[in-house]
């Protein structure tokens, strides 16, 4: 569940259709630049309650999943 | 005694700079800009100055206001580009204007225009003062790194003014300033001096405007929606019951990210920074002068102006129009 509600707002920040978005994606592939990281961690506080740093996001969507699942626990 | 605006002004300089001229000075495009920042073309100064075009939003304003110059017993500059250290940009208007009243600048960067409004708002309240001018103006274009596109096509220059006049009805309603400290997010050096006596550079960094993209993205949705909250709570209405926001043009991002945060429609606050680029303090009264002069705001209005910068400063107004 973490991962498709974290895929879908990346799907909206980058303009990248969802179902080709995979943990394995790495941010630079969808064009994402580090404001568009700040907009997606912002986008994940209001989903899930949790803050994750700009700075802790890794390079793919797995990463950041992770991270999401590990400021959840 | 409260106050309310009679009357707001705006100038900027003549030279359009558009992405497609940065384009050839460094390594950016329009549509890089556009999407990333929401800048179409901002305006540099090539003859004028910081007190040229303050004096020039400020005759605007005094003009809708029908206030004249010698009527005026207080001006206030917010800028943190005088073209002098001495005299303050606030006294090179008011000889400009022909003035005669006492006139300071205040610098709290790109928050500077609400932080001289609450300091206007002190005088009112003292009964001090019955007409009162209040600038923002910029020349931005000094103190920016030219090869540096992360911040070169980001900043313009221009001024905004407001006239304010006193009134037994109070028309600012509430207000809020922040300081948060937080010199590695924004910073602007000062002119090191050559004294002989110093041994070593207060900064190492030259006296241009660095920032730190992701944590000033942070700091200004946080502080926006936070302000805009608090002051609607103190006046007992929702942020729903706002019918404008003016927020600092500082990315077209921030802006869309606290009108998604506070549930207030994109078609509700005033926007310009396609034109106008992030003119820091001048950006608030410019933009509001824009919403006032197209008849955007209507009596009765509630109107939120709301700001954050370097400092980290932040501060919010909330004004019945």
């Amino acid at each position: 569940m973490t991962f498709e509600k974290i895929r879908d707002i990346i799907a909206d920040r980058s303009g990248e259709d969802a179902e080709n978005i995979t943990p394995e994606t790495e941010y630079s592939a969808l064009g994402i630049d580090s404001l568009t990281i700040v907009e997606i961690l912002m986008d994940i506080e209001d989903t899930f309650g949790v803050t994750v740093e700009a700075n802790s996001v890794g390079k793919t969507v797995g990463d950041l999943a992770a991270k999401v699942e590990e400021a959840q626990q | 005694m409260g106050f309310r605006i009679l009357g707001t002004g705006s100038a900027v300089p003549e030279r359009v700079l558009t992405n497609d001229d940065l384009s050839t000075m460094v390594e950016t495009s329009d549509e890089w800009i556009t999407t990333r920042v929401g800048v179409h073309e901002r305006r540099v100064a090539v003859t004028e100055t910081t007190a040229s075009l303050a004096a020039e939003a400020s005759r605007r304003a005094l003009e809708m206001s029908g206030v004249s110059a010698e009527e005026l017993d207080l001006i206030l500059c917010a800028t943190i580009t005088a073209d002098n250290v001495c005299p303050t940009a606030a006294g090179e208007v008011q000889r400009l204007l022909g003035a005669r009243c006492p006139a300071f600048d205040i610098n709290s960067a790109c928050s500077g225009f609400l932080f001289a409004l609450e300091t206007a708002a002190g005088f009112f309240a003292r009964g001090t003062v019955k007409k009162a001018l209040v600038i923002g103006a910029e020349r931005i274009s000094k103190i920016l790194d030219w090869t540096d596109r992360s911040t070169c096509v980001i900043f313009g220059d221009g001024a905004g003014a407001a006239v304010l006049g006193a009134s037994e009805e109070d028309h600012y309603l509430a207000s809020e300033l922040g300081t948060a400290g937080g010199a590695d997010v924004i910073h602007i050096p000062a002119y090191e001096g050559n004294s002989p006596f110093r041994t070593q550079p207060v900064n190492e960094r030259p006296p241009v405007i660095f920032m730190a993209g992701q944590e000033t993205f942070r700091f200004a949705v946080g502080a926006m929606t936070e302000h805009i909250r608090s002051m609607a709570e103190k006046i007992g209405v929702t942020p729903a019951g706002i019918d404008f926001v003016v927020p600092h043009q500082a990315n077209l991002r921030i802006i869309a990210m606290a009108s998604k945060k506070l549930d207030i429609p994109m078609e509700r606050f005033i926007v310009n920074i396609e034109s106008t680029g992030n003119i820091s303090s001048a950006s608030v009264p410019a933009a509001l002068d824009e919403a006032n002069r197209a008849g955007r705001l209507k009596p009765g209005d509630l109107v939120a102006l709301v700001a954050f910068g370097g400092g980290l400063s932040s501060a919010g107004a909330l004004i019945r129009w």
